[in-house]
């Protein structure tokens, strides 16, 4: 088609609109030179030519993996740790759509669009520690290996990701002003939602599983026949502790957006998600302790690895849940919001523990793991992207707001 | 056509897509939990003969082709290796390591190494692309051209076998012992390491053979063994098993393994996938709809309480 004035015009007064923010290019460009983006484009200015290091020169260079370590942080931080706390998405989903908690409604959007980015940008960096990344759909197209967890957990992850993206999609096709094609995504919502509900329930639990095959080398004290039920439950927590996390950040960074911003409301929320977080802590800490009854591990507590799994399960699951407990009853939000960043730390060690520091115990020091810098700038990257990416997306669709154009979505 | 109509329905169930089919047809599905192959082939490796001269070490790489190969003269020359202990490696898929003889101190016990060949092998329940193979006549088998690089078999490997090509970026590959497959498999074949060792440390057969000519040894020769016939049990059995003289602690062995096939271990959880996809929605789909007519309820309410207003 030959462009005329008037279509170019068009064109770019929609690039300008949805894109630039607004401005022009020139202006948007201005609007970019921050400290915020000053220190991206450092971490970017170092990452990239790290992530091209490993694609081409292999694993061996860029990592500190070995033929007894094959797994390092990348598994152990990026995939673990990055679903676990994703999970942020399946939690509000359930309680909103299928609870009917209308209250906590306005955070159904913020939750998709963190745990669809966090599914995402985990596939990503998990693309790098594949020795063979450009096969990546083969368990879906090629060989089904189905006895393998891991099975599971690809196919699970990838329908999840399909999910969140449906219950994003309404606010994507309200930014792109397509009306029809949102009334269909809002009905599809509630589907997403329960298919969304059975698939976290299971990868989340099948990311533990996949130690169930590991009892030789992962310590007697994180092995468990409940592996399943102990990641379910602390993936349920990592999804409220980071809604918590995200929504006051997000309330604060982004607060211009929100016509009637109400504090008050905000805190209410924060305290009833401190409440769940405490309650399910709680339980989760119960289970634990069956398992370890269970396991009858007792014998291991008074060594060095015993230390640890006291520090975790005292330190970082107890003490969190009575601090949200003492927060809830005495109205402190600011103590649930740091409580929550507290909690997320203990479900990163959590993670570490069964996937780096408890595994492979019986090696000895100098056959153990430790990640090389490579491997730490290339996840620092990956998150910084990932973050961009949240802030990219905030900043265009209406993620924290009710678009003014359409009726609220009914939860 | 019976056959890709049953690996559908094996993918739906692994999916936990289809509620009928449920647990049996994953625990059913490759890769392990089979009955296993009474006819399989094994080695039994009597590591009290075993001399260390490492010919072994280099037929397999003669046979696998496999690169940093010596003269067969140096290998035997080189002694160095023995000061640490070993593991296999991209470019070794067996090694011989020396331990200290607790008995008679003058004279060290060799062990050779390699992948035991499971009955139920962890690396193939482990593989999400099906890349390992339990032959039926015993070795495990690997193919490159399904993997994806995921590394969970070295992982799920309770011998530490599995080995990596760290260094290839491209296309790298998992490599272990094929227990020289494409020797056994023909007639009256038998693996390159156990053709050249001079002093008959291993000896190749029928697995159950091996198990009684082990039991058989120990019987008649009860000084000389510990009564253990380390493979015939360990995670539900392996094709290579040894004998030894000390106990297998001493000689670089897990004696901690406990005799449970490591695909077992997961089967529990996997039986969990229909039942979730059954019982979720319901309930799921119980709680939207009590949370409906509550709602529905409410509004009801409402009106009624305005109406009754405005008609007053």
């Amino acid at each position: 088609m030959e462009s005329t004035p008037a279509t170019m015009k068009l064109e770019s007064s929609w690039m300008r609109d949805k894109i630039f923010l607004g401005m022009t290019w020139g202006d948007y460009v201005r609007s970019n030179f921050t400290k915020f983006n000053a220190v991206v484009a450092l971490i970017l200015l170092v990452g990239i030519p790290v992530i091209l290091y490993r694609i081409i020169f292999g694993l061996g260079p860029s990592t500190n993996l070995s033929d007894n370590n094959p797994w390092g942080i990348w598994i152990g931080f990026d995939m673990l740790c990055g679903v676990a706390l994703a999970a942020g998405g399946f939690v509000i989903g359930t309680a909103v759509h299928i609870f009917g908690m209308k209250e906590y409604g306005f955070l159904f959007r913020p939750a998709v669009l963190t745990g669809f980015l966090g599914y995402l940008f985990a596939i990503i960096a998990l693309t790098f520690d594949l020795g063979r990344y450009y096969r990546l759909p083969y368990p879906m197209f090629v060989s089904w290996g189905v006895s393998s967890v891991l099975f599971l957990v690809a196919w699970h992850v990838a329908l999840y990701l399909s999910c969140q993206f449906v219950e994003w999609c309404p606010a994507i096709f309200e930014w792109l002003n397509m009306k029809k094609a949102r009334k269909i995504f809002i009905k599809a919502t509630l589907g997403a939602t329960i298919f969304g509900v059975c698939l976290s329930m299971l990868h989340q639990s099948a990311l533990g599983s996949i130690f169930l095959l590991m009892p030789e080398k992962l310590h007697p004290l994180w092995y468990s026949e409940y592996i399943p039920l102990f990641f379910f439950m602390s993936a349920v927590v990592g999804g409220i502790a980071m809604t918590i996390i995200e929504s006051s950040a997000s309330h604060k960074i982004f607060s211009h957006q929100i016509k009637v911003h109400d504090p008050e409301h905000l805190n209410r929320v924060t305290l009833g998600l401190g409440k769940a977080a405490s309650v399910t802590l709680f339980a989760y800490f119960f289970m634990k302790m069956i398992g370890l009854a269970h396991g009858d591990t007792w014998s291991y507590l008074d060594t060095p690895y015993g230390y640890l799994y006291l520090v975790e399960v005292f330190g970082f699951v107890l003490l969190p849940a009575m601090i949200f407990m003492y927060a809830v009853q005495n109205n402190l939000a600011g103590w649930v919001r740091g409580c929550a960043i507290y909690t997320v730390f203990g479900i990163i060690l959590n993670r570490l523990d069964h996937s780096i520091i408890a595994y492979n115990w019986h090696l000895a020091w100098k056959d153990r793991y430790f990640p090389s810098w490579m491997e730490v700038v290339l996840t620092i990257t990956v998150v910084t992207i990932g973050i961009l990416t949240f802030q990219w997306i905030m900043n265009r669709m209406p993620i924290l707001y009710e678009h003014p154009d359409y009726e609220p979505e009914e939860h | 056509m019976d056959n890709s109509r049953r690996n559908f329905f094996r993918v739906l169930a692994g999916l936990g897509l289809s509620a009928s089919l449920g647990g049996t047809s994953i625990a059913r599905a490759d890769g392990g939990l089979l009955p296993g192959y009474p006819n399989q082939f094994g080695v039994l490796v009597d590591t009290t003969v075993c001399i260390g001269c490492r010919r072994c070490e280099w037929a397999c790489k003669e046979w696998n082709k496999l690169p940093d190969q010596m003269d067969l003269k140096e290998y035997e020359k080189d002694q160095s290796v023995f000061q640490d202990v070993r593991r296999t490696h991209a470019n070794t898929y067996t090694v011989v390591n020396r331990f200290e003889n607790p008995r008679d101190s003058s004279k060290p016990i060799f062990v050779k190494k390699q992948c035991m060949h499971c009955y139920e092998p962890g690396c193939a329940s482990s593989c999400f692309v099906k890349a390992f193979t339990k032959r039926p006549i015993g070795p495990v088998t690997y193919d490159a051209s399904l993997c994806v690089g995921c590394r969970y078999c070295m992982a799920a490997c309770p011998f530490d076998i599995p080995a990596y090509q760290y260094d290839n970026p491209w296309t790298p590959e998992v490599t272990k012992c094929t227990f020289c497959f494409d020797r056994i498999s023909k007639e009256g074949g038998i693996p390159a390491c156990v053709s050249i060792c001079p002093v008959e440390t291993m000896t190749f057969g029928k697995r159950t053979d091996l198990i009684d000519l082990a039991h058989k040894k120990i019987m008649d020769n009860p000084g000389r063994y510990v009564n253990h016939v380390y493979g015939e049990t360990e995670v539900g059995g392996t094709s290579w098993m040894y004998l030894s003289a000390v106990p297998f602690d001493k000689i670089g062995f897990r004696t901690d393994l406990g005799t449970t096939p490591i695909p077992t271990l997961s089967k529990p959880f996997l039986s969990l996938v229909s039942p979730v996809f059954i019982v979720v929605p319901a309930l799921a789909m119980g709680m939207y709809s009590f949370k409906k007519r509550r709602d529905e309820i409410e509004k009801d309410e409402i009106k009624k309480a305005l109406e009754k207003k405005e008609g007053k």
